[in-house]
Formats: structure tokens, C-alpha cells, sequence
């Protein structure tokens, strides 16, 4: 498990927009948070790591080998997995017809028993509908979805959006876990909070490019970096 | 919303035990006349539901894949007017009839994976009038307009396939079969998936699987049903001709489905018991030439009454009292 992310300056257009601009940036076995300001490109990326949408220039690697222009699934097969913002369940599918749609195409430590150990609140609600679960709820359901195609990576994009803050604690927990196994986290936050508990270093990305990357304990003292990247006075 | 309760299978069960004791309580024309071609037609309208149930697609095209079946046993049928060169066993003629439309479903598949709503709307009524026009050209294979006669079909038990009780007993074996196997399929993981793509195509390739391949293998299965149902049909009218694949009829079986309603496969056989019935005693009830206004307003009023179908009016009236499906696990919080 665990694998070397590489993404090389890498370009993407949609028609005249600029939307990234050279990315760079490597995760390797240490989780990494990318924090930034709204409409800063950060979903554009992960979109563009799992070849959802065409990238202009650059290259994503894993583990050296070349993943751009191989389409999403393929890029899923070959060990990263997504979840994406706002979750996107699926209307019809029950929470077990989510796990089963997943389980048992890869070997690995996860499997649709451990996801209902792991999270018990999945297995009362297993014959709901994706669409009537709570907004905590979905999110556990849309991270199990990812954990169990077994991925080297998993990417998270703005999971702590519009939870209860006692849910995002349990998240904090759940991401710390799964990255302790030795699983490649990339997550994607804005929520300081969440960034800075999950990983040690947090990349900032400012229009399309990486700012900068530093240590989750300096942007965490740092007022003034946070007020000029991420435009919050504090973490909240 | 696939999965099947236990008062489901035990109303299914008896519903079968009801249909297989027929034999017994109804007259031949009911059996074969009424029955047997509700079901072989519902088969053909099963093939319409399952895409549109499961995979959010609506086919015009599953009567031309029934046609393709039907004229495919209709060309290798030993019995044949006019005689064919390539005539073999009706027992090969069956299967091979099957796989055609099984691959013909797969083209048609191909062709729509990059379309849909309207534009699949569009091709695949194309595609359907285009073959029927082609089966009336064509001399050769097709016999032109007067198609191809006599196919009755294999002797089963030492009976003809027209006996009534075989034609029903085999029509309901497989209708039922059918029926099924789409209902297991639909719980399977390609099941699973293909109702994933219908609610979000890009997560499911998201998920590492291939949207296009399990598009084209769900048309391949329609195919596979509706090639069953053409083959029936075909030995039930003892022949085919182009008319019998052409607009009109392709316009019936998606009135079938429409009224029974697309949100089960059960609909597609109870929109066609309800089209054959109407079909066949409008006659004695109206005037033969209105027969087409008397479905066209029995249409209209199941879908003004309920846009899902006889199904959806069924299922709001038994809902009316108690609030299914939602909240048995708690209240989301």
C-alpha cells in the first residue's frame, strides 16, 4: 500500500480559463493537506489527477508510471481513489448496494465487514437510500466507497464541507487512522483545522499554482500567512 | 429499491401459481390468444423496462432485435415458405436467432453509448424503421413484403409448438425466466453498477469501472430478452413479415411498457396484458376503426392519472395508508 504521487506543472484549461497553472507536488508515504482559498483550483486538480478532465501540459505519475490520458477509470485501477466533493452518492443504491457495487474487485485490508466495524452508524442505516442519509453519514458511506477499491492513494476533496463539528472530529480521527495504515493521503480542505490535524505539512495554492508548502505547526501560528492565503483570521 | 421484500417473492410465487393453473380454468383462445402473447410480447416490452428501469435508457430499437431473432429462425427454419437454402434443426435455429439479437443488441449499444434521451430516442427509432424498411427491400433473405411464412416452430412432448398449452406453458417458462434473471441481475455487481451510471456516469468510471462496456453489455442483454421474445413471437404468428417489426409495432410494445409502468420489471408483462386485452375486444366494445382512439385515450388517462404507470397508480394507492421504503434504520440526522 502507499505509492509516490507526482504531479509535474502540470496545465489545465477549460476553453480560455486558465485554471491551473503549473502545478508541483509530491505525496509520498506522509499524508499531505492542499489548502487555499475558494475557486483556487483545488477540485481542478484532483478532477485532473484522475483524468476527469483533460490536462493542457505536465505530467501525473505513480510510482513513475504515467497516468495522464488514461481516463478515470483506469487511472481508479490503478490505485487512486476519490471522494469527491459533496459526496455524490448514488440515489438508488442502498448504503450496502454502494459497498457491494466496490468490494470484492480488489484484495486488500478493506472489506465491506470491516467498513461496518469501522463505522457502525453504516451498518443500522445499510438498507437506506444513499440520498437519505445525513450529510456525516454520507461522508463515512463516500469514504468507504473509496477505501474499499484498496487504493495506494486516496484523494479527499473537501470532506469536512457542511459537517457537525463533532462529526468533523470523528473525521479528523478516521483520516489520521487510514493515513497511519500506510495508505497516500491527499487531502484537500479549507477547513484549517482539519488540514493542520491530518498532516504535518500543507501545501497553499494560490490561482492555479502551489504558494508554498510549510509545516501544519508554522501556517498554524502564522496569522498572517493564513490571512494572506487562505483569507481567515483564525481556524475555526 | 431492487431489492425484494418477502411479500414480494411470495406474491410473485403466487402470481406463478396462478398463471401455471390456467390451463385448467381458461379456454384455448384465452390461453394462447389472451396469455401466451401477452407474455411473449410483455418479454419484448420486458427488454424496454430493463434498460429503462436500470440503466435510465430508452430504446426504441427493441423491436427491430426482436425482428432480427424472429427473421433470423424464420431464414434457418426447416419448415419455411419460401423454402430456405440454409434451413437447419429449429433446436439450432433457436439459439442462433437468440445470439443474433444478443450482438445485434451490442451494435445497437455501441451506437447509443455516446447519446442519450432525445438523441438515443432518435437513433434508435432510426435504426428500427431503417431495418424494417430494409426486411421489405430485400428479396433474398427477407422475402420482401410478404415475409417469411409457415415457421411453426419445434415439436415438443410430440405436440406442435402452436398446441395451446404448449405455446402458453413454454411462453410462460420463459417470461418468467426472464423476469428473473433481470431481477437478479440488477442485485448483481454489473446490475449495481449500471444503476450507478444511470443516477452519475463520471463516478462510476470514478470508481474504476468502464461506463461504455457496461452500456453496451446492457443493450447486449436487452437484446438477449427481446431476441427471446421475437423468436416466440415469430412461432405464435406462424411467420414474420416487415410490417410486424415496423413502426407501429415498435410504437406498441413502448405503449405496453409505458403503461405498466417503467419503474419495475413487472410492468412491462402488466402494460401488455392491459394493451392485448384493450387490442383485442375494443372491436366488440367500439367500432373496430376507432380500435386506435380507444388505446390512444386508455394511454393517455394511465399516464395523465399516473406518470409512472399502472405500476405507480398500484403502488401510491397501497402507500396511501402506511409510508414505505423511507426511515426503517432511524431518522438522518
Amino acid at each position: 500500500m502507499g505509492g509516490r504521487l507526482e504531479i509535474d506543472d502540470l496545465h489545465v484549461n477549460f476553453g480560455q480559463a486558465v485554471i491551473l497553472q503549473g502545478v508541483t507536488l509530491s505525496l509520498d508515504r506522509a499524508p499531505l493537506s492542499l489548502v487555499g482559498r475558494n475557486g483556487m483550483g483545488k477540485s481542478t486538480l484532483c478532477h485532473a489527477i484522475m483524468g476527469m478532465v483533460a490536462a493542457k501540459k505536465g505530467s501525473v505519475t505513480l510510482d513513475g508510471r504515467p497516468l495522464l490520458g488514461l481516463g478515470p477509470s483506469r487511472v481508479a485501477r490503478g490505485g487512486i481513489a476519490l471522494v469527491p466533493q459533496g459526496r455524490r452518492m448514488f440515489p438508488s443504491l442502498s448504503v450496502h448496494e454502494h459497498l457491494l457495487l466496490v468490494a470484492g474487485r480488489t484484495r486488500g485490508a478493506w472489506t465491506v465487514e470491516r467498513v461496518y466495524e469501522t463505522f457502525p452508524r453504516l451498518a443500522e442505516r445499510r438498507r437506506n437510500g444513499g440520498n437519505q442519509l445525513s450529510g456525516g453519514e454520507q461522508q463515512m458511506l463516500a469514504i468507504s466507497r473509496a477505501l474499499l477499491m484498496n487504493p495506494r492513494i486516496v484523494i479527499m476533496d473537501e470532506p469536512s464541507e457542511g459537517l457537525a463539528p463533532v462529526i468533523v472530529d470523528h473525521l479528523i480521527e478516521t483520516l489520521r487512522a487510514i493515513a497511519a495504515e500506510g495508505m497516500g493521503v491527499l487531502l484537500v480542505e479549507q477547513n484549517m483545522r482539519v488540514a493542520t490535524s491530518v498532516s504535518d505539512q500543507v501545501a497553499i495554492m494560490v490561482t492555479g499554482r502551489i504558494a508554498t508548502t510549510m509545516p501544519a505547526r508554522d501556517l498554524e501560528a502564522d496569522r498572517d500567512a493564513q490571512r494572506r492565503y487562505l483569507g481567515v483570521s483564525h481556524g475555526h | 429499491m431492487s431489492l425484494m421484500s418477502r411479500s414480494h417473492w411470495t406474491l410473485t410465487a403466487l402470481v406463478l401459481a396462478i398463471l401455471v393453473s390456467m390451463p385448467l380454468l381458461l379456454p384455448d383462445f384465452w390461453l394462447s390468444g389472451i396469455l401466451g402473447r401477452s407474455l411473449i410480447y410483455g418479454i419484448v416490452a420486458l427488454s424496454i423496462t430493463f434498460l429503462a428501469s436500470y440503466g435510465g435508457f430508452i430504446s426504441l430499437a427493441q423491436t427491430m432485435l426482436a425482428g432480427i431473432a424472429g427473421y433470423t429462425v424464420a431464414i434457418l427454419a426447416p419448415t419455411a415458405i419460401p423454402a430456405s437454402q440454409s434451413a437447419v434443426s429449429y433446436w439450432l435455429a433457436m439459439p442462433l436467432a437468440v445470439l443474433a439479437a444478443t450482438l445485434a443488441g451490442a451494435v445497437v449499444g455501441l451506437i447509443a453509448i455516446r447519446t442519450r434521451d432525445i438523441y438515443l430516442l432518435m437513433i434508435t427509432l432510426a435504426l428500427a424503421v431503417g431495418f424494417s424498411l430494409f426486411a421489405q427491400s430485400n428479396i433474398d433473405w427477407f422475402n420482401g413484403y410478404e415475409g417469411i411464412r409457415n415457421v411453426v416452430g419445434p415439436e415438443l412432448f410430440g405436440q406442435p409448438f402452436r398446441a395451446h398449452t404448449v405455446f402458453y406453458y413454454v411462453s410462460l417458462t420463459l417470461a418468467a425466466l426472464l423476469y428473473l434473471m433481470v431481477l437478479y441481475v440488477v442485485r448483481t455487481p454489473f446490475g449495481l453498477v449500471l444503476q450507478g451510471i444511470r443516477d452519475n456516469p463520471r463516478r462510476v468510471a470514478a470508481l474504476g469501472f468502464d461506463v461504455a462496456v457496461h452500456r453496451i453489455a446492457a443493450f447486449a442483454m436487452a437484446g438477449f430478452i427481446a431476441g427471446c421474445g421475437g423468436v416466440l413471437i415469430t412461432f405464435y404468428n406462424i411467420g414474420i413479415t416487415p410490417g410486424s417489426i415496423g413502426m407501429t409495432a415498435t410504437v406498441n410494445v413502448l405503449v405496453m411498457s409505458v403503461i405498466g409502468g417503467l419503474g419495475h420489471p413487472v410492468g412491462a408483462f402488466i402494460g401488455a396484458v392491459i394493451f392485448t386485452l384493450i387490442d383485442t375486444f375494443a372491436a366488440t366494445i367500439y367500432d373496430r376503426d376507432r380500435f386506435n382512439t380507444l388505446i390512444g385515450l386508455v394511454f393517455l388517462g394511465i399516464v395523465v392519472a399516473s406518470p409512472d404507470g399502472v405500476l405507480g397508480l398500484g403502488k401510491r394507492l397501497a402507500g396511501r395508508g402506511k409510508r414505505k421504503d423511507a426511515g426503517d434504520g432511524g431518522t438522518p440526522h
